[in-house]
């Protein structure tokens, strides 16, 4: 009989050390750039017009990219989890590609796809949709890089929950869709959940397709990624200034994402 | 590392074998020794803009070839980007840069070894994708309504140079988008996407057939100078003057024009 007491984390000390290693890692090149702030200037800097522009911008893209990822990725997570197919792994590892493929390499290949001389330009250009520099081009950029976090995240949460429960309600009879609606998708709420906050915050970051496919103009495509790395050129100062303004909205999505996780688990609990 | 050691090794077994034979005539040792003591050696690293990549990558490799025992290594990027590494302590011995602000912030931070020399110039010139779909013949042309015009943001060089030129022509440019670099704008040309763009002449040049260039009168009101220097911490200090010389000599004015820079 293992007697559990309240204090014991099972975590051996070395382990601890090598943590803290990491952890100082991630955080010291966080506190160098908080050092680095001018704070004096903080406000003017991130309220002038074209920091606003920036800002207002990428949390507009990154909405609707979040909104599309949802719309396709929780369907390609329930196919990839829930049909068995031949070449199902290899479309999986497909799929996923843009978890690692260098951003810029994403963009050429949205460019060679969706540019005007790419494989649907001249579709769009029929269709009187000119994406080139726009805003949708900056959505479309972000979708691509996001879009796997989310399917990543709901393909794991659906193959945990399983199919007991699915099974049990065909047998009595529920639709598909009624299964889908009423048993599978309340059961995986948390991962839809936290995948698109997932998502939004990878297309907030967004920077190395957008600079290739959409380019960069103000209060069109030139998001706060792309802001910052202009102004870096010549102003360092407002540089700083913008990187801790998206570190604060990361920092915000990351503690909501584990809080909506972390809300939710009692009931997948309770549910299974 | 590996080359040092075996080198060190060849001496060694040359001297235990001048050594041994004592008598024999060093006739063919002698003037190789005398030669490289004389000679240059050491190894130096080269910040070069990067509008410069394949006229430095030439550059360097005759210059290596010209003093065997030395090497270059070379990094390219913006040239800003290149003075806020070496203001931060990378370990640079030359400076190139794409214009004199950034050179005077290495200048203002007390790093360089002498003063900076202009070595060469380049203008703006028009690139259009081969067959110049939006029929672009002059500046004034940029303007048109239905011209996707790319142009580099002002906060730029090459930027600050299009906005000059753009004020001496009198023309508003209405550009579908502000990149950050050079490359990316003519990436925008090249790929399609964008009917015309603002680069550097040497990059239509570098482009071949990728683009096509135009040239425009009002060029002239943006000259951009390239300054060098050897900064003041060189590992190699004769090293690094030598290439400043050598880029800054008539070798370096043949490969720079060739490319299609302006003298200074």
């Amino acid at each position: 009989m293992a007697r559990v007491s309240g204090s014991y984390s099972g975590v051996p000390r070395w382990v601890m050390i090598l943590a803290a290693v990491g952890a100082a890692f991630v955080l010291l090149p966080l506190v160098a750039m908080v050092l680095r702030v001018n704070w004096a200037e903080f406000v003017p800097l991130i309220t002038s017009e074209s920091s606003v522009a920036a800002l207002l911008l990428s949390l507009r893209t990154s909405l609707a990219a979040t909104a599309l990822c949802v719309i396709f990725g929780v369907p390609m997570a329930l196919v990839l989890a829930r049909t068995d197919f031949w070449g199902q792994k290899v479309l999986r590892s497909l799929v996923l590609l843009p978890l690692v493929l260098p951003p810029v390499v994403g963009g050429i290949a949205l460019l060679y796809t969706f540019g005007r001389r790419g494989l649907l330009g001249q579709t769009f250009e029929v269709l009187g949709v000119d994406i080139a520099f726009s805003t949708t081009a900056v959505v479309i950029a972000q979708t691509f890089v996001a879009l796997p976090f989310l399917v990543l995240s709901l393909e794991g949460a659906l193959r945990t929950v399983g199919t007991r429960y699915e099974v049990i309600g065909a047998t009595l009879g529920a639709s598909p869709t009624t299964v889908l609606r009423r048993i599978t998708l309340p059961l995986v709420l948390p991962a839809v959940l936290s995948g698109a906050v997932l998502s939004f915050a990878r297309a907030l970051g967004e920077f190395g397709a957008t600079l290739t496919f959409a380019g960069s103009l103000q209060g069109t495509t030139r998001t706060l990624p792309l802001e910052i790395y202009l102004q870096r050129e010549t102003d360092p100062d407002t540089a700083v200034a913008l990187s801790l303004v998206l570190v604060v909205v990361a920092v915000l999505i990351v503690t909501v994402a584990h809080r909506t996780g972390r809300a939710a688990d009692p009931r997948a609990g309770a549910a299974s | 590392m590996i080359r040092a050691t075996s080198l060190i090794a060849a001496a060694g077994l040359l001297t235990v074998a001048l050594a041994g034979c004592a008598s024999a005539t060093p006739a063919a040792s002698t003037p190789s020794a005398t030669a490289s003591a004389a000679a240059l050696a050491g190894d130096i690293t080269v910040f070069a803009a990067a509008s410069l990549k394949s006229t430095f990558t030439d550059l360097a490799e005759s210059f290596e070839a010209e003093n065997p025992g030395t090497t270059v290594a070379l990094n390219f990027a913006g040239s800003s980007d290149l003075v806020t590494q070496i203001v931060a302590g990378a370990p640079a011995d030359v400076f190139a840069s794409a214009d004199s602000k950034n050179m005077t912030k290495l200048t203002d931070a007390a790093l360089n070894q002498g003063d900076p020399v202009d070595f060469a110039t380049n203008v703006l010139e028009i690139a259009v994708p081969p067959g110049n779909p939006a029929n672009i013949a002059d500046f004034a042309d940029l303007a048109g309504a239905d011209v996707k015009l790319v142009i580099c943001a002002p906060e730029v060089p090459c930027g600050s140079a299009t906005a000059a030129v753009a004020t001496a022509a009198g023309v508003t440019l209405t550009p579908v988008s502000e990149e950050s670099s050079v490359t990316d704008v003519l990436g925008k040309v090249t790929s399609g996407e964008a009917d015309a763009g603002l680069v550097y002449v040497t990059d239509v040049t570098a482009a071949g057939d990728a683009v096509e260039g135009i040239d425009f009168a009002e060029s002239g009101e943006a000259v951009n100078t390239y300054p060098i220097v050897a900064l003041k911490d060189a590992a190699s200090a004769d090293v690094a003057a030598a290439f400043v010389d050598y880029v800054t000599g008539s070798a370096g004015a043949d490969v720079l024009q060739a490319a299609g820079f302006g003298a200074p």
